[in-house]
């Protein structure tokens, strides 16, 4: 056992080294880091890396979640920020990991290129000795003189895609070397996935607008809801296209055990490439984005937005608009509110704050109001209001999906309970204290459009099939030497010998054994109808 | 046949399927049973099996399947003549039964697609059937092709078994619609490469567990029971490797599928997404199993475990991250 001799040297306990010169100690390092353990518990190492990103919020994938992580945890969420778990992807320690696998993967393809290179150039090595000692070896009788044998022995070889080398009486062959380029290619080409995607992340960005139908957008910074970019992005590079939303579909089962289920979302735009061009009208789907000059354009998750007019007690109209509700289950019962800043002078001097939860098809029960399907069978509004100060005015960025009350009053109905009222479409209803009214005019449809651009894809995608070329290679691809020797044995009697050697390195040869016998065929069937002339094929085993 | 008539079919045939792998495993572990080697061995037996640890006859009948006799690769000596007959005819029944099984869970699958028009890949449940007939498939094809792969038999039905059971009681959804972000060619592109990958995977963890088994059998140099009915050691660990180095290109695209069509479909084709995030964790470690098999010079006890935990993290891809993640895959249906 090899491991046991290694303790026993090390038993013998040799001198300790003489100190390491800092080029000695940089050499050391790198046979180090280049090395195949290191190499391997690197990948284990990254494997492990990978993993925390799926259990604790990321920032990057679901930003919602970790606001409310933060909100449970403060504590805990200080020392993952300081960890950097937040956003594993990004974290220092996550590049070091990849970062050292980067170095100590080129630094094992280059010197393996070198070697190969030279491995290919090379002549096959010539034909052992005792060809009988070989893993596979045959030695047939051939009816035929040496220089015929050899040459159909050639020919064979050659069919069979080997390299040969003629050494007078035998020949020397070898094949496969595209094993060995394909993992340096595969090697070569995880590298190159590599750096698109951190050209991706460098020059790339994504952003996404709602979108109520009937209302558009330009494509610019200011209008995007949000907008994640790479530290090289440029807002100036975006296409100056913009975009209508005409229509959007939303088609649901509408019944059996599957009812409810989503079936298709459609969105019809009209774009307009660049301010001036003509107006092109196209649909968007799920998985049909559109594609403006390499700005892709997706729908995601839509809403339903409730269409509210409030007046003031004079019937003067304060707001009007549709309102994007956020859907909180799949029968898209959804939540929002309206803000109605209301300047001194008009109404009565008060904002007003709506909250509300508008429903496709509601259903009113001892459950409270909530939707039961998702398409608008049974569209209704159920709302609350506040008076006050909504606070807009502060310069303190809000949410727009939230009211905050701390400088608001709840209306009061007659009997003193907090204000409710339930709209269909079309109803209105008065608010206390002559604050005016709100109408429920209609509802629309709206979408998230995402707009992004993923720079280096195309690169990732190379990478990712020359990759996948060269795995395939590697693993398929038997590297294997093959010799055959002719000699005379008596006259009329010419006895070849072949023999074949696997150096794929990985498992026990494949059928090294029927590679063999097929070279034997092959030089038989080229030999013509002569045919086997002797019994006593031997196997090497 | 309406949608309800078809899905009902499917349904049947599936639990058919069921009863019959549940017929096969009795008969294959019927089949190991016999032929386990007898522990009372007589003095001169116990010396044969001394020298079955010589490595020399450890490394087995040499190149893949070039046997031809008709079992999988016992020490026959020691492995009684009536017993080995009646193991053959177990084994017989075992396989015929298994194939009838993996034909009613295609004849399943396929009804649960016509069923709902399309590729029956939307949800776990879908998955995990068409998973199953994939192992079922790909065990008997290599089963044929090389007979050593036999003595998996057993334990690769029981996996096949555990499979269907989660799927018809914890996994089962209706027949439904596809929903949009599912209605892409990519779904038939990605979906079975990820199936095919995880079935090859599947009968490489098999080999690799019994790897484990029969080189602890050997280096405690107890050559009887069961563990002494089992390819050696280090035939399961080349067995292993091979499978496993067809399914990781598989695998490989599999997750480039993946990232076109989340690409197309999210407008990213890379966000670490749950399941993105485990099929790289899985990626790498299968990644590093090969490497630690071929370049390393990892064989036996240690390959094999890296080998088992690469499975474990494909397994957790699939169930784990559906059940405990809130991620863009979450459609499974659970």
């Amino acid at each position: 056992m090899s491991t046991v001799r290694a303790e026993r040297e090390e038993s013998a306990a040799p001198p300790p080294p003489p100190a390491l010169s800092p080029p000695e100690l940089a050499r050391w390092a790198w046979r180090q880091l280049t090395s195949m353990r290191v190499a391997l518990l690197l990948l284990f190492l990254l494997a492990l890396a990978t993993v925390p990103g799926s259990v604790i919020p990321q920032r990057t994938v679901d930003p919602l979640a970790v606001t409310e992580f933060r909100e449970v945890n403060p504590a805990l969420a200080q020392w993952y920020d300081r960890l950097g778990l937040f956003d594993v992807y990004a974290a220092p320690w996550f590049a070091a990991i990849y970062l050292a696998l980067l170095v100590s993967l080129v630094g094992c393809i280059l010197p393996r290129s070198r070697q190969h290179w030279r491995a290919v150039r090379a002549r096959p090595p010539a034909a052992p000795r005792y060809l009988s000692r070989l893993p596979e070896h045959r030695r047939v009788e051939v009816a035929a003189p040496v220089d015929e044998v050899l040459v159909a022995a050639r020919a064979t070889l050659r069919a069979r895609r080997y390299r040969v080398a003629d050494d007078g009486a035998s020949l020397a062959a070898e094949r496969g070397h595209l094993r060995e380029t394909g993992n340096l290619v595969f090697h070569l080409a995880v590298v190159v996935v590599l750096l698109a995607v951190a050209l991706g992340s460098l020059f790339g960005y994504r952003a996404t607008v709602l979108v109520p139908e009937g209302r558009g957008f330009a494509n610019s910074v200011i209008q995007y809801d949000s907008l994640e970019s790479g530290s090289l992005f440029d807002p100036a590079d975006l296409p100056p296209f913009s975009l209508e939303l005409e229509e959007f579909v939303m088609d649901f089962v509408d019944e059996g055990p599957a009812a409810g289920t989503p079936q298709e979302y459609a969105a019809t735009v009209t774009l307009t490439r660049e301010p001036g061009a003509e107006p092109e009208t196209r649909t968007i789907r799920v998985n049909e984005p559109l594609s403006v000059g390499g700005t892709l354009v997706h729908v995601l998750n839509p809403g339903y937005a409730p269409v509210v007019t409030v007046r003031d007690a004079d019937g003067e109209v304060l707001f009007t608009g549709p309102v994007p509700f956020l859907p909180q289950d799949d029968a898209f019962t959804s939540t929002g509110v309206v803000k109605v800043a209301v300047p001194q002078g008009r109404g009565r001097g008060e904002d007003i704050g709506i909250e509300g939860i508008f429903l496709p098809t509601a259903v009113l029960d001892e459950q409270g109001p909530r939707s039961v399907f998702p398409a608008p069978r049974n569209p209704a509004l159920f709302l609350t209001a506040y008076h006050g100060d909504l606070g807009l005015d502060d310069g303190v960025p809000q949410s727009v999906y939230r009211l905050d009350t701390d400088a608001m009053q709840q209306f009061v109905g007659e009997d003193g309970t907090p204000f409710r009222a339930g709209l269909t479409v079309g109803d209105s209803v008065e608010l206390p204290d002559g604050h005016g009214s709100i109408t429920l005019d209609g509802y629309v449809p709206w979408v998230n459009v995402q707009v992004g651009r993923n720079a280096g894809k195309q690169l990732a995608l190379l990478g990712a099939l020359l990759a996948l070329a060269g795995l395939m290679a590697s693993m398929f691809v038997r590297r294997r030497r093959a010799w055959v020797r002719v000699a005379a044995d008596a006259p009329g009697r010419t006895v070849m010998e072949v023999a074949g050697l696997d150096r794929s390195q990985t498992d026990q040869g494949g059928d090294l054994a029927g590679e063999v016998d097929a070279l034997v065929d092959g030089v038989r069937q080229r030999l013509g109808a002569g045919g086997p002339t002797g019994g006593d094929e031997e196997d090497g085993r | 046949m309406s949608t309800e008539t078809l899905a009902q079919l499917s349904d049947n045939l599936v639990y058919g399927a069921m009863a019959a792998f549940a017929v096969a495993m009795v008969a294959l572990a019927a089949e190991a049973a016999s032929r386990r080697v007898p522990t009372g061995a007589p003095a001169d037996r116990s010396l044969v099996a001394t020298g079955a640890t010589d490595p020399e006859s450890v490394s087995g009948p040499g190149p893949a399947g070039r046997r031809d006799g008709s079992g999988p690769t016992a020490p026959d000596a020691q492995v009684p003549p009536e017993a080995a007959g009646r193991a053959d005819r177990y084994g017989r029944v075992g396989t015929s039964v298994l194939v009838l099984g993996t034909i009613l869970l295609g004849l399943g699958v396929l009804t649960r697609g016509l069923a709902a028009g399309r590729v029956p890949w939307s949800n776990m449940y879908g998955f995990a059937i068409s998973g199953t007939f994939v192992v079922a498939l790909v065990y008997l094809v290599a089963a044929r092709r090389q007979p050593d792969l036999r003595a998996l038999g057993v334990w690769v039905v029981a996996t096949l078994l555990l499979t269907l059971g989660l799927a018809v009681t914890v996994l089962y959804v209706p027949v439904g619609p596809l929903v949009p972000s599912l209605q892409s060619y990519w779904l038939v592109i990605h979906v079975a490469a990820a199936t095919i990958a995880a079935a090859v995977f599947t009968i490489a963890m098999v080999a690799s567990a019994l790897q484990i088994v029969a080189e602890r059998a050997e280096h405690s140099g107890r050559r009887t029971g069961y563990a002494g009915a089992l390819p050696p050691a280090e035939r399961l660990d080349a067995l292993a490797y091979r499978v496993t180095a067809f399914g990781f290109p598989l695998w490989t695209f599999a997750v480039v599928a993946g990232a076109i069509w989340a690409e197309a479909s999210w407008g990213r084709y890379w966000g670490w997404d749950p399941k993105e995030v485990w099929s790289l964790v899985t990626w790498l470690v299968y990644a590093a199993y090969l490497h630690a098999r071929t370049t390393a010079g990892w064989r036996g006890r240690r390959a094999s475990v890296v080998g088992l935990v690469a499975y474990a993290s494909l397994i957790f891809n699939f169930f784990g991250v559906n059940i405990l993640f809130e991620g863009l895959h979450s459609y499974g249906g659970l």
